[in-house]
């Protein structure tokens, strides 16, 4: 594959915006409430499901559907809510992450109302090829055809894609910066940091984790929402627990506690993880193309323990501000 | 009905005694290290892949090839546990929890470039079942049941009996307390490991022995298993871990007899065992029968 070609990075520059609001997600439950939430995937496997589901067996138009599969994610928030709230950090790692695979299990094994191991494509019953994102589609010509027009170039729809949820990550990141820098952020972080502390002085430490819960759990739909319109068919492998930790390395890179580094982690990550198909050149040639995606989950293995040994903080994070002790 | 309800046991009975050897080292790294494994799975898949090579490549016996698996995944852990786990032990509960996660991704990758994806087996005769009358056993499951009446009283001995052992579930049970009734604490750490790696590799093999099958997913299959049974038996408790693994693997079968209510859907197994993690660890997290304290 060309190094070069526009194509490929523009599907690139896509994902990493996607996986920014994943990541951004998990900021406000890692980072801000300081919930390690080892199963993030979770919310973005029930909206892909839940939205496919509704706009596949039930007709139901895309938008409503998609709001129905925030709403799902939301459920599976406040189900998190009990373990977050008496869980040690360890112990709600294993249940969380114990949750996610809960719901890849019943994706797998729930043909009847999932279309079973072969995903999104089974959900029609065997012989239809479903399609759950032809009105999502519909739009996105319309806005490619419109951007054309303005700037006098052929738009690719990928680019506008690109666009699109580049924006869209971009008003999130401030709207969230606002939050962080309000009173809301700064009780936010005391909960995070002392929660007898911030009881002591009045606040509702329930309130507050379960707020940082679905709000993450809306974060993380959307960015599910947007994985499965841009990739057109899913299945339950595309919703493996590596993907929260994909989050996890994003936020690292950046810097664990630094809302800005977000994008700048999810482009670098992006980058490093797609990158690695283009490094074709010997020695590197003699691994095949198969082995090449074990390389790469490889990869984020390595700069995850790496990352949490060498530098904690992140490339841009502040040591001081370490949210790693409990 | 009866003769399926028999079957189911002997079944359960064979994958709970693999859950109970590597829940016990698992336990007694979670007690000691204060490290909740992610990447315990697969020290499974790393046991199973050299009783592989020692097994298929080398034409040796399947009591060598255990043997070779347990040395082998001994040293990875003991490796792992001086390189990795030990240097970063102060950074925290989080921050250990992704290390073995990423040190999990590594192994399991690393497993995947050397040995490849392809479904693997060991050299048994996969065909033949000797028929025992009411049940039937493969000679994977037969192999499984002779080295686990070896190494499980062997396991219960050395825990009981010797100073080593005694001064595990010391450690595991009150740190301070055992250091200072003058038990070197870090050297205790160090056996542990050497005692959650040997049993690691020999669950890889057992399970790898019992499926018939396998690929490096082998373990990452097994690690919440392996953990429902730490957490069942309470955590860092080595006697409860064994309990709790057999308890664990017969319920997993027998929950799938027909003769409840038609039974669970076979597929459904591991969604059962993950939902009783989590509600375990959300209402005894001491286990089922311990008793509640500051772990």
């Amino acid at each position: 594959m060309d190094f070069l070609n526009p194509a490929f990075w523009t599907f690139v520059a896509v994902i990493a915006g996607i996986y920014a609001i994943m990541a951004l997600g998990l900021y406000v439950q890692f980072s801000l409430a300081g919930l390690p939430n080892f199963g993030h995937v979770a919310f973005m496997a029930t909206a892909a499901y839940v939205m496919a589901i509704l706009v596949v067996r039930y007709h139901v138009p895309l938008a409503i559907a998609s709001i129905g599969a925030i709403a799902a994610a939301v459920a599976v928030g406040l189900l998190l809510a009990g373990p977050a709230l008496r869980l040690r950090a360890d112990y709600l790692a294993i249940a969380t992450i114990a949750g996610g695979e809960i719901v890849r299990y019943l994706a797998m094994n729930l043909p009847e109302l999932t279309g079973g191991p072969i995903g999104s494509m089974g959900l029609a019953g065997p012989g239809n090829i479903a399609m759950y994102n032809q009105d999502w589609l519909a739009l996105l010509n319309r806005l490619t055809a419109a951007l054309s027009q303005a700037s006098g170039h052929a738009v690719s729809r990928d680019l506008t894609m690109a666009l699109l949820v580049w924006t869209f990550a971009g008003l999130l990141l401030l709207v969230f910066r606002r939050m962080e820098k309000s009173p809301w952020g700064r009780v936010m972080k005391a909960v995070r940091e002392d929660e007898t502390a911030a009881a002591a002085a009045g606040k509702n430490v329930f309130s507050f984790k379960l707020q940082a819960l679905i709000l993450g759990a809306i974060l993380g739909a959307i960015s599910g929402l947007l994985l499965a319109w841009q990739i057109g068919i899913f299945s339950p492998e595309d919703f493996q627990p590596t993907l929260t930790f994909y989050a996890y390395l994003i936020l690292i890179l950046g810097g664990l506690n630094r809302l800005w580094a977000i994008p700048v982690g999810a482009v670098l990550f992006s980058v490093l993880f797609s990158g690695t198909r283009l490094l074709n050149f010997f020695p590197l040639s003699l691994i095949d193309s198969g082995n090449r995606a074990f390389l790469r989950l490889f990869l984020v293995g390595f700069l995850l323990v790496l990352f949490m040994a060498l530098r904690p903080q992140g490339l841009l994070g502040n040591r001081k501000e370490l949210l790693l002790e409990k | 009905m009866i003769e399926q309800l028999l079957q189911l046991a002997i079944n359960g009975l064979i994958v709970g005694t693999i859950l109970a050897l590597t829940g016990v080292g698992a336990s007694l790294v979670f007690g000691i290290q204060r490290v909740a494994n992610f990447a315990h799975g697969e020290y499974l898949t790393f046991g199973a892949y050299i009783g592989l090579i020692v097994n298929v490549y080398y034409k040796a016996d399947l009591v060598t090839a255990t043997i070779a698996a347990m040395a082998a995944t001994a040293l990875l852990a003991l490796a792992i546990h001086f390189t990795v786990l030990k240097p970063l032990r102060s950074r925290g509960l989080v921050a250990m929890s992704l290390i073995t996660v990423g040190l999990g991704l590594m192994l399991r990758d690393v497993v995947f470039m050397v040995a490849g994806p392809q479904i693997r087996q060991y050299a048994i005769d996969q065909t033949s079942v000797y028929d025992l009358g009411l049940v039937r056993i493969a000679p994977g499951q037969a192999v499984a049941v002779g080295v686990a009446a070896v190494v499980v009283p062997a396991v219960a001995f050395l825990l009981a009996r010797t100073p080593i052992g005694k001064s595990m579930r010391a450690v595991a049970d009150n740190r301070d307390l055992a250091a200072i009734s003058g038990i070197d604490v870090d050297r205790i750490g160090t056996y542990v490991w050497i005692l959650a790696g040997a049993l690691a590799g020999l669950g890889g093999v057992m399970f790898a022995m019992i499926q018939g099958t396998f690929d490096p997913n082998l373990g990452y299959q097994i690690l919440f298993l392996i953990f429902t049974s730490v957490v069942l038996g309470g955590i860092g408790n080595a006697y409860g871990a064994l309990v709790a693994g057999v308890v664990l693997g017969m319920v997993m079968e027998l929950s799938t007899w027909s003769g409840l209510a038609g039974g669970l859907d076979a597929r459904m197994k591991p969604v059962l065992a993950f939902a009783a993690l989590i509600a375990l660890l959300l209402w005894r997290p001491q286990g089922l029968f311990g008793k509640a304290r500051v772990l």
